[in-house]
């Protein structure tokens, strides 16, 4: 039988430690782990991307529900562990659960320093540690109001940064002279505090804070010198402890952390600590590459390798704020003994700094330009003698040995043992080693076979090159497809960004995220517009000019440069006058064809560009509008007649196709919609190819989606059954706000779908009430701006230069 | 060098392009983002669809039937397409806009 292994947290470190556990010593414990948050394990590094809107929580968990089921862990999530018996050998969770272990690992972190002024329990005072906080800032920054973020190191710039993206009015207080003083020197400190303020973050250095007051929540916070700062939010980022309150109620040996030996055990036995919460040496640690030392230690440890053990590291800090270059490692103070080599650009923005003992480089500072960061690294690790390259040391690797270097050639000039990833201690030999050895071509492999580039990211471009020279052109970097040549950002990152930064129009698009052409292209700017058209309904005016000629004109272009013309027959319905109409119509301006769609429409085709306003103006006097049929919009809604004449209907699936065109009608999407709605399962209406599908039944409305009849061929998806019309359109009109706000631009629904999982999508729209009627309402919100007939408008004097030559010249000019 | 007046720099939208009609067929007259104004055929080297509905990004335009993109500049085809449109000279004084005549005339004789 295997031994009985618990796991108090469920962090970063003790996940790491179960991935090496499952290899080394796969089936020899059956484990339990107890999670005071409620969920799994998520990559807390990427808590400030998330914050500042450039991740979504998706993106960073490590370990999704799946993982955990397919090792036949035990995950209790939302358990906090309150009492451990080391005599009968049980935990106990204040759930009530109690499992006895033979083993047991205390992995319980650290928990954030409270500075104790008055009113630092008032509502509104946050601390920055998980998604929790992360998720009440996100919640307390939409109201635009103003935060006052206490702690100026590492965590609370990524926090001020990320709540001034969200659009809050930021100050930060901190109570040293400069920023991170842990980290940086006071040149650099500067340098960062005025690119911080630079961004439009208030920072007041020598800040002693007196009071947190309100009446029953957050206003103001107090000075010793008197200033008040008004806040509805205080974040406080002052530093962490270890959590170790429990292992020292159960008489475990603790100091400032729990006391661990370089195995990671404790006093007790059977009994290991790892992570923030464990002592070892004397040392605590909070960045990722040493707790994930511990991971690895701990995890030898308990498969039986009694000799693994762990040693001090120093490891490099880095700032994730986008836009800020800092690098900081080892020991920088000055001293009698230490020699320094500094070089300054201050138009640049760059400073760099190395602190020499015994011509050895102890300690680095980077601002502004960091590629050398990882070979300075490296000569401080080794201990390598610099006397020899001193004069152009500072300069970095590529100015060592003459001329210097292309970038691929310093990468390879890197020695095999050089660290590339530091969250991972990955060094050079084993990424390349692993790319020959299992032929990966792609980064996600990479970062699946050695963790290089898993997870803060910062060392992705090393990694990148790492496999250019490996295998050529067999790196496929495609893992994110830029969204065209203008840009390496995909799709998702771009429509993530405008939100994040609140980017309202395309050169303000192109500009922050570094467009390499002045205007975009036929490929990009059309996107950008449905972005930018989708995400600010009223706030962002449609640039006609980044749209294509059917959109631009509202008609479609035809081979011979004429343009076909399709009025809206609301669910396929229309009658004697309309037909008439269109007769008149087709007779008045000599149409050479019409023919009836497979949407149910009548299309009339060959109308000269010149002709289309006139008539238009004729059809809207019959009560015609657009029909749209030109559109990455909402096109039409099929329908066969239902319980109104048919004799098996079983529902009004006429009315209710009727009813969803005019509510949806007008809307931008990704890609075409199509629609339609059956009244009974005999499915005359064919909506089971459609985007969208509803096939009526005696119960009800089934809801079908991400159907296709066009390049590919797929029946629909079943979203659910629902009883009433008026909530079969919330679920039709929530699903197509997804789908609006998630798809990339000319991504159908069925390929959309296939990228977030139907899973996810019933989950969102058919078991989360509350998210679905969000979208609903954002839908009814972009509708206000988007239902205006555009053919009327035309015929009124828009964009009248679209359809008239702005000169003729005439046989007299041209042959004088 | 014989000047036709054909309008003002205002009546094309900023990327964006008109038509001037001509005997010898339709001229598509472009403006850039930054004001620059070239003219040619309104007639892609490809397949013959109109330029002048097309995209305009740079200096040049993508064809709204297939996607070629022309060079407003050359009129050449860029990428891997190969083909070429005729290109008129334009003259811009203050706001007002001029095409050459003879390259006009050239072309019917």
């Amino acid at each position: 039988m295997s031994e009985r292994l618990v796991i108090i947290g469920n962090g970063m470190a003790p996940g790491r430690m179960l991935e090496h556990l499952l290899e080394q010593a796969p089936g020899r414990y059956a484990v339990t782990i107890f999670n005071a948050e409620p969920r799994v394990n998520y990559d807390r590094i990427m808590l400030s991307p998330v914050l500042s809107g450039e991740k979504a929580y998706e993106e960073i968990i490590i370990h999704g529900d799946g993982w955990y089921i397919a090792n036949n862990i035990t995950l209790y999530k939302g358990h906090k562990i309150t009492a451990i018996d080391r005599t009968a050998r049980t935990v106990t969770s204040d759930h009530g659960v109690t499992e006895p272990y033979d083993k047991l690992v205390i992995a319980t972190g650290s928990v954030p320093f409270i500075i104790p002024v008055p009113g630092h329990d008032l509502p509104g005072v946050l601390t920055y540690r998980d998604l929790d906080d992360v998720q009440a800032m996100m919640l307390a920054a939409q109201s635009r109001a103003k935060a006052v973020v206490i702690g100026g190191g590492l965590l609370g710039l990524e926090a001020a940064a990320g709540l001034n993206l969200q659009g809050m009015e930021v100050t930060v207080l901190h109570v040293n002279p400069t920023l991170m003083e842990r980290q940086l020197d006071p040149a650099a400190g500067y340098l960062l505090q005025r690119a911080i303020e630079e961004r439009g973050i208030k920072v007041i250095t020598k800040a002693n804070t007196k009071a947190i007051s309100g009446n029953g929540k957050v206003e103001q916070v107090e000075l010793a010198d008197g200033t008040i700062i008004p806040a509805t939010l205080v974040v406080m980022a002052v530093g962490i402890r270890p959590n170790a309150a429990l292992a020292k109620e159960a008489g475990i040996a603790v100091n400032r952390g729990i006391v661990v030996d370089a195995g990671m055990r404790s006093n007790d036995p059977g009994i290991y600590a790892l992570g923030e919460c464990a002592e070892v040496n004397g040392m605590v640690y909070g960045l990722v590459a040493p707790l994930y030392e511990m991971a690895r230690v701990a995890a030898s440890q308990l498969a039986g390798n009694e000799a693994a053990a762990f040693a001090h590291m120093d490891t490099p800090t880095k700032l994730k704020v986008t836009g800020i270059d800092l690098f900081s490692l080892g020991d920088f103070a000055e001293g009698e003994d230490r020699q320094e080599i500094v070089l300054r650009d201050a138009s640049a923005g760059v400073y760099k700094r190395l602190v020499l003992k015994d011509d050895r480089i102890i300690g680095t500072v980077l601002y502004g330009e960091t590629a050398d960061g990882a070979w300075f690294n490296d000569l401080k690790k080794k201990q390598t003698d610099i006397s020899q390259m001193r004069d152009t040391l500072i300069f970095g690797q590529s100015y060592q040995g003459g001329a210097p270097l292309d970038p691929m050639a310093a990468v390879a000039a890197l020695p095999d043992d050089a660290e590339i990833c530091g969250c991972n201690g990955v060094c050079k030999g084993k990424i390349t080693g692993a790319i020959a050895a299992k032929g990966l071509t792609s980064l996600d492999d990479v970062r699946a076979h050695t963790k290089a580039s898993a997870s803060c990211g910062s060392c992705t471009g090393l990694v990148e090159k790492l496999m250019v020279m490996s295998i050529g052109d067999k790196y496929n970097p495609a893992a994110v497809q830029p969204m065209c040549g203008c840009t390496t950002l995909g799709h998702d990152e771009v429509r993530r960004l405008i939100i994040a930064k609140r980017l309202k129009t395309i050169p303000s698009v192109m500009q922050e995220l570094e467009w390499t052409t002045s205007c975009g292209c036929a490929k990009c700017r059309p996107a950008l517009n449905y972005y930018l058209v989708c995400d600010w309904p009223d706030g962002y005016a449609d640039d006609y000019q980044s749209r294509f000629i059917n959109e631009r004109v509202h008609a479609n272009i035809q081979k011979d440069g004429t343009y076909s013309v399709v009025p809206r027959m609301w669910g396929g319905v229309t009658n004697a006058a309309e037909l008439r109409a269109i007769a008149d119509v087709v007779d008045k301006f000599e149409i050479p064809m019409v023919k009836v769609t497979g949407g149910q429409r009548i299309d009339m085709l060959g109308i000269r560009k010149e002709d289309l306003p006139a008539v238009w103006a004729d059809l809207g006097q019959a009560g015609f509008v657009s029909g749209h049929a030109y559109a990455k919009g909402l096109r039409t809604v099929k329908t066969c007649v239902g319980s109104d004449w048919c004799r098996f209907g079983t529902q009004d699936s006429t009315g209710f196709g009727v009813r969803i065109e005019k509510f949806m009608w007008g809307s931008w999407t990704p890609a075409k919609v199509k629609m339609a709605v059956s009244g009974c399962p005999r499915n005359c209406a064919e909506a089971t190819c459609k985007d969208v599908g509803v096939i009526c039944v005696d119960s009800g409305y089934e809801i079908h989606f991400a159907g296709a009849a066009g390049l590919d061929i797929k029946g629909t998806e079943v979203l659910g059954l629902v009883r009433t019309e008026d909530e079969a359109l919330e679920h039709i009109v929530a699903l197509t706000q997804m789908y609006r706000e998630q798809g990339r631009y000319l991504e159908r629904i069925y390929k959309w779908a296939k990228r977030i999982g139907i899973p996810e999508i019933k989950r969102q729209i058919m078991e989360d009430g509350e998210k679905r009627k969000a979208y609903y309402e954002r839908f009814v919100f972009s509708q206000k701006f988007a239902q205006v007939d555009p053919w009327s408008e035309r015929v009124s004097g828009k964009d009248k230069h679209e359809f008239q030559p702005m000169a003729s010249v005439g046989f007299a000019q041209a042959a004088e | 060098m014989n000047w036709i007046a054909i309008g003002a720099l205002s009546d094309i939208p900023r990327r964006g392009a008109r038509c001037v009609t001509t005997p010898q067929g339709k001229v598509a007259v472009f403006r850039t983002q930054d004001d620059q104004v070239y003219a040619i055929d309104d007639h892609c080297p490809h397949k013959g669809g109109p330029l002048s509905q097309g995209i305009v990004h740079g200096t040049a335009v993508t064809c709204p039937l297939h996607n070629w993109v022309i060079s407003l500049e050359t009129g050449k085809a860029l990428g891997a397409d190969e083909g070429v449109v005729r290109t008129i000279p334009v003259k811009v004084e203050g706001e007002r806009l001029f095409l050459a005549l003879e390259a006009l005339a050239s072309r019917a004789a």
